[in-house]
């Protein structure tokens, strides 16, 4: 039986990463350093995350 | 039909008609694109610059009347329009020259000059460098205002296409888990799960580079906008007055700008008659040392008869506006690791690009509408893609 997920499911993780993103979009424009570091990593996630479920390769 | 399905398939409708005008040029904009982020590294490995001359901290810098003198001395019977602070490179300045003052700067000559010493470096001509050729297809197409505006509207469809990506991403996820990527199905489902992925995973950046790119269409405009509001006040009580026979010392009108505005460092100096000025002052536009307050510019207008201040204010919001959006979709705010960030969300843009036309092709050879794809995903199943 296919179980039908709720939106709050559904959007959840992308939720959280548009949050993040826009963290690390602002973080660099306010400071230097530790600023510009958490803007890397921020930003970065996508990228990682994109990567990581590609590589997975675990049929669903 | 219910009311959902209903719904789901217009915003179907949107994501596919939005994507496909905008598409092809969004593809061109991201691969222009991509070597614009490392502009400077490029410029630098393909051309050779002169050097300044060693200059240890704390020299002072040249005088800039002599500076601009000698600048002018390699381009007999031009006029200077701008002096411009080199941002990454404190050691050289530019002085921007035109065959007359009303000349249409974008074909200026750029004079590069020794900070310290003041002495002319070289004037190199960009125009055939693969970064300008880039910028330019990357700008306006080599279609100057109209190319701008244009790519703005393709701008505003891809945001529009994105959010409506967003909506349609729902039913499309119905049964799958977040990130899910089925490696052993056809290249059809693999390719949607890649398109679905990389396209919610890169929203916030996508749009935020993508309407911050539409922002910067609209420079030009914004320009005609402060020109004819904040400039035309500040400058009101000059309106009839005759352009000045003789101009006061720039090194002194540099000075003068400093006080007025302390803690701000000088950005550029428009001459009296340009876009940036009235005819009868000096515009130093400065800024200050944040990241974010680097790229906002205050401008003190400096009586180019007499070397006094007339008038310094804070630029109006539409201006700040485009000052700020600047950083936000160049990416060069962060060092090299936030441009290599940037260069790989761009190259996930691409994929989305790609994947997107690739399944819209696909659904059209199979018949199933993309509307009804999306309102159903289950027809992502069907025999016809299963092949």
């Amino acid at each position: 039986m296919v179980v039908h997920r709720s939106l709050t499911r559904i959007f959840a993780a992308p939720l959280v990463i548009a949050v993040v993103s826009t963290v690390g979009l602002i973080s660099a424009l306010v400071g230097d350093g530790w600023w510009d570091a958490v803007s890397w990593a921020a930003l970065g996630l996508p990228v990682l995350l994109y990567l990581v479920f590609i590589w997975r390769r675990r049929p669903n | 039909m219910t009311a959902t399905t209903k719904s789901l398939r217009r915003w179907g409708a949107v994501h596919k008609w939005t994507s496909l005008i905008c598409t092809l040029f969004m593809l061109l904009l991201c691969i222009t694109g991509l070597p614009l982020i490392f502009h400077d590294e490029i410029d630098d490995l393909l051309h050779n610059q002169v050097k300044p001359a060693e200059a240890p901290a704390g020299t002072p810098p040249a005088n800039l009347d002599h500076l601009l003198a000698h600048a002018l001395a390699q381009a007999p019977g031009k006029v200077p329009h701008f002096l411009i602070w080199d941002r990454d490179e404190p050691g050289a300045m530019w002085v921007s020259v035109g065959p007359t003052i009303d000349a249409d700067p974008t074909n200026n000559l750029l004079i590069r000059m020794d900070t310290h010493t003041g002495a002319y470096l070289d004037s190199p001509d960009v125009t055939g460098r693969f970064t300008y050729i880039m910028l330019k297809l990357h700008t306006d197409m080599f279609a100057g205002l109209p190319g701008k505006l244009f790519l703005g509207l393709m701008g505003i469809l891809f945001c529009v296409a994105i959010i409506s990506g967003i909506v349609v991403y729902a039913p499309s996820m119905r049964k799958l888990r977040f990130g899910a990527y089925r490696a052993q199905r056809t290249r059809a489902v693999r390719w949607l799960d890649v398109h679905n992925l990389a396209g919610i995973l890169l929203v916030a950046w996508t749009l935020v580079v993508g309407f911050t790119g539409v922002i910067n269409t609209w420079a030009d405009l914004v320009l005609k906008m402060w020109q004819f509001g904040q400039l035309a006040e500040m400058t009101a009580q000059y309106k009839d007055r005759p352009v000045p026979s003789k101009l006061t010392s720039l090194n002194g009108a540099i000075e003068v700008a400093r006080h007025a505005v302390p803690g701000m460092t000088p950005s550029f100096v428009a001459f009296p008659g340009t876009l940036f000025s009235s005819k009868s002052h000096y515009a130093v536009f400065l800024h200050g040392d944040t990241p974010l307050t680097s790229r906002l510019l205050k401008p003190a207008l400096i009586d180019a008869e007499a070397g006094t201040l007339t008038d310094s204010r804070d630029m109006p919001w539409y201006v700040s506006t485009l000052y700020v959006s600047q950083p936000l979709h160049f990416g060069d705010y962060g060092g090299m690791p936030l441009k290599i960030v940037w260069a790989l969300l761009d190259i996930l843009t691409i994929f989305i690009l790609v994947t997107g036309v690739h399944l819209w092709m696909r659904r059209r050879g199979t018949g199933v509408s993309q509307e009804r794809a999306i309102a159903n995903a289950a027809s992502i199943d069907s025999p016809a893609l299963m092949s």
